[in-house]
């Protein structure tokens, strides 16, 4: 009877207790954001920047943080204004090609450097060299011989930058670029510090090693957690900063998100989920804080299908037919506006084109709609099936499945609906080939008409309708070398209005900016690119 | 036992190996790139970005380049965080996965094994039924319905606990992320430990114990616990590792920065070289385990080790 000895090696009491000792050692050992003294702004930024690199990121979170960091030429005020930042003054030559720039003498890094030009033109210098591999180069593409060192054909050392003396820099454009001045708000314009550059190279951007000019300056950054700043104590307006610590949160779920600002971890979102929209706007009407945004959500044709590149009465009945009130209204419903007009209203110095039939009566429209249809040669005899491709996502379905039934009620059109992850719908979309009408967006990298109408112009590679009209390209550029800014008002809405007219996109709603802001945040500004510096924020003891 | 465990690890390589191959050639076969987005890059940036991360290379140079690399331990850069290693990147994010990971297999063996013996004993009882009929529940349940409600309830509505991981730096921050991934392997294991209970209870060697007079809780501690937890030992090993993938929605909805998170942010942002490297760190994770509970299964049970 072997077995019944009692071993007892293997005790039930003995696993517990290993158990619980495991329990309460893993319990220990955590660190988080480490409290420290003074005001904290806790702000949640979305996705994860994929870097603090001015040059290397492209994202709107980096941005948001970048902007924290640091400081260009220009910035905006909390309205949206363009102010003075790391440049007091400025001046443009009568061509409008050559701008000198006059930098604030009291302008010191985070180290205790000098702001000086020469670290602009080592900043414009290396965002424009191919080895820095920038992805947002165009901000700067307009300067003198950009192109050709992007392309490697000239060196960066002779980019159109230069020092005048130690605290003036100079820019000379290769043409006239009304909205130069709105770029160098753009954190890939900020300067980047040549010392820590050079000896830390591509690591020269982590916690420890960033030197940057702006507001703050970089403490920690725990990959998929936080992004912390504190004050630098260098910066040339720092008495003006009210907040010392800010942390950025990475909150890509947005219901996530709004969970922690409800629980109080967060003082703003950085978006309100579209399900709790209305609920937020009911249970906290003073924090719900909404704008519009420089943002179209639309429909684009593949023009080189023939089907649609060769029949613009179809284009034009398949935009008509949409009703964009109840997509805006119904479907989402957080303040977003019917699309009627390719530029967004709020677009600086520019009185957007709108389609004829805007202000119809949504019968009459639908009557023009199903005109036009018979007139491209469909109906009941002749059906029309349609492909619409959209990325996987709820509200883009929803939209989807309201243009559908849209399509089939007014035209008697079959819509079939493909979702697909949005990089292999972009990819089809690139290649042209299966697309038919797909979804996209565009928003604007600077407040002006030219960001949105420049995407449609023949030779932009963003250009993924396949688009184009010599119409449209010849009033692009006569607008493009006006140096009158009436002029060129007119010239680019001229182009708007052949585009609303040609129809390779069908417009369907402009964005809203929209962040819940705690009631102790004050100076929070609405603007349409949705900058929001944290040291134009401050905070006070009201809950 | 030694040279047993030995070849086992040795077995391993070629396995990590086709792993990496597969890996990397499904995630180049995806449609788009780290590079892409609706803001198309003219050619010449393209090709300079293209270049500095030797993506103009072919398939087969890019792999080779990647594996000789990967051998030295240098799992290259992130695409996407382009500040970061890929290794900087897990070696931040295993130690919290692991750490939430071993305390819901630890909290499910407790509860789990606990739960499932006190049923057993009182089969076909009320409690029996009722620890069943909850079991049923926590299996059924998914984890992205459960955990958001624990959100809007303990956090957002009484304010007990931090909603997310980086809301406090306390260990009450590990309360809901553990609960909801212990939550189904609790029920599962009650109802694994309840089946084999009531099966070893049944057999042959108890009955004898029982003729020779033993007192049940005798009987349960020294002969029919060890069995009873044999089938448990070999479902800790996939359980162990359906922790650390099911973490994937726990992280995300708790905002903690583990494995998971990356791996499914990594496939979407294309970033090929962190995919790989938590694919690696994943096909490793389940060899081990599974060698553990091997090695652990002969320990337990004389029959294996006689083989």
């Amino acid at each position: 009877m072997n077995n019944f000895r009692h071993p007892n090696k293997f005790g039930a009491h003995r696993l517990l207790s290993v158990l619980l000792i495991t329990l309460a050692l893993c319990a220990c050992g955590d660190s988080g954001p480490e409290p420290v003294q003074g005001s904290v702004l806790n702000r949640g930024t979305g996705e994860e920047p994929e870097s603090l690199d001015m040059h290397k990121a492209a994202s709107t979170s980096a941005g948001d943080v970048q902007r924290d960091l640091g400081e260009g030429l220009l910035g905006f005020t909390p309205d949206g204004e363009l102010r003075a930042a790391a440049a007091e003054r400025w001046t443009i030559s009568d061509d409008g090609r050559e701008y000198t720039f006059w930098l604030r003498p009291n302008a010191r890094w985070s180290n205790g450097d000098p702001v000086t030009a020469e670290d602009f033109v080592y900043s414009f210098r290396r965002l424009v060299d191919p080895k820095t591999a920038a992805l947002y180069v165009k901000s700067v593409g307009s300067i003198e011989n950009a192109g050709a060192i992007i392309a490697g054909e000239l060196t960066p050392d002779s980019l159109g930058v230069s020092a005048i003396g130690r605290y003036e820099f100079r820019v000379r454009l290769e043409h006239v670029v009304p909205y130069f001045l709105s770029l160098l708000t753009h954190p890939s314009t900020f300067p980047v510090h040549r010392g820590s550059v050079e000896t830390y190279g591509a690591a020269h951007a982590r916690p420890g090693n960033l030197v940057s000019n702006g507001a703050y300056k970089l403490r920690d950054w725990q990959l998929g957690s936080h992004i912390e700043l504190v004050r630098n104590e260098y910066y040339w307006n720092n008495a003006a900063t009210a907040i010392d610590r800010v942390v950025h949160f990475v909150s890509p779920e947005p219901m996530a998100e709004l969970n922690r600002y409800r629980a109080g971890e967060l003082d703003t979102t950085h978006t309100i989920p579209p399900e709790s929209f209305r609920q937020m706007i009911e249970e906290r009407p003073d924090e719900v804080r909404t704008s519009p945004s420089l943002a179209v959500n639309y429909y684009g044709f593949n023009m080189t299908k023939p089907k649609f590149g060769e029949n613009p009465k179809l284009r034009e009945a398949l935009s008509m037919a949409i009703d964009r009130e109840t997509i805006a209204n119904e479907v989402m419903g957080r303040g977003e506006a019917p699309a009627y007009g390719w530029v967004p209203d709020g677009t600086a110095n520019y009185t957007p084109r709108r389609f004829s039939y805007a202000n119809l009566p949504k019968d009459e429209r639908q009557r023009k709609a199903r005109q036009l249809f018979r007139e491209a040669g469909y109906g009941e005899e002749n059906p029309l099936t349609i492909e619409l491709r959209y990325n996987t996502s709820n509200v883009h379905q929803r939209i989807a499945a309201a243009v559908q039934a849209m399509w089939r009620d007014v035209l008697g059109v079959e819509t079939k609906l493909v979702n697909e992850e949005f990089q292999v719908m972009l990819q089809n979309i690139v290649q042209k080939e299966v697309t038919e009408v797909f979804r996209l967006n565009w928003s604007g990298d600077y407040n002006d008409a030219h960001t949105f109408l420049s995407t449609l112009e023949s030779d932009n590679p963003s250009n993924l309708t396949g688009y184009h009209s010599e119409e449209f390209d010849s009033l692009m550029d006569r607008a493009a070398r006006q140096t009158d800014p009436d002029r060129r008002k007119v010239f680019l809405a001229e182009a708007e209005s052949v585009v609303l007219r040609d129809n390779p996109v069908i417009p369907l709603y402009f964005y809203v900016n929209k962040s819940m802001v705690s009631k102790r945040v004050r100076g929070w500004g609405d603007n349409v690119l949705n900058y929001h510096y944290s040291q134009h924020l401050r905070l006070t003891t009201e809950e | 036992m030694l040279r047993y465990a030995l070849l086992r690890i040795l077995g391993a390589i070629p396995t990590l190996l086709l792993v990496i191959a597969i890996a990397f050639l499904m995630v180049h076969a995806a449609p788009g790139g780290p590079f892409d987005s609706e803001r198309r890059l003219p050619p010449e940036i393209e090709a300079n970005i293209e270049r500095a991360y030797h993506l103009d290379e072919s398939l087969p140079q890019q792999f080779v380049r990647y594996l000789k690399s990967a051998v030295r331990g240098d799992l290259g850069p992130s695409f996407r965080y382009r500040e970061f290693t890929v290794s900087e990147v897990i070696g931040g994010a295993i130690p919290i996965t692991m750490k939430i990971g071993s305390l819901a297999i630890v909290l499910a063996l407790v509860l789990g094994i606990g739960v499932g013996i006190t049923a057993g004993l009182r089969r076909n009882t009320f409690l029996d039924r009722l620890v069943t009929g909850v079991a049923m529940i926590g299996i059924s349940v998914p984890v992205f319905v459960f955990a958001p409600l624990m959100v809007l309830v303990f956090a957002v509505t009484w304010k007990w606990l931090p909603a997310s991981y980086a809301g406090s730096s306390g260990a009450d921050r590990l309360i809901m992320p553990v609960i909801a991934l212990a939550l189904p392997q609790i029920a599962y294991i009650a109802r694994l430990t309840r089946a084999s209970l009531i099966d070893v209870m049944n057999s042959d060697f108890v009955r004898t114990a029982r003729a020779q007079g033993l007192r049940t809780t005798s009987i349960i501690r020294y002969h029919a616990l060890k069995p009873t937890m044999l089938p448990l030992v070999s479902y800790l090993g996939p359980a162990f590792a359906a922790v650390l993938t099911g973490s994937v929605v726990v992280e995300q909805v708790f905002g903690i920065p583990g494995v998971g998170r990356f791996l499914v942010t990594s496939a979407t942002n294309r970033d090929y070289t962190l995919v790989l490297g938590i694919t690696i760190f994943y096909a490793a994770m389940v060899i081990a385990l599974n060698l553990v509970v091997d090695v652990f299964y002969a320990f337990l049970d004389p029959r294996i080790r006689r083989q």
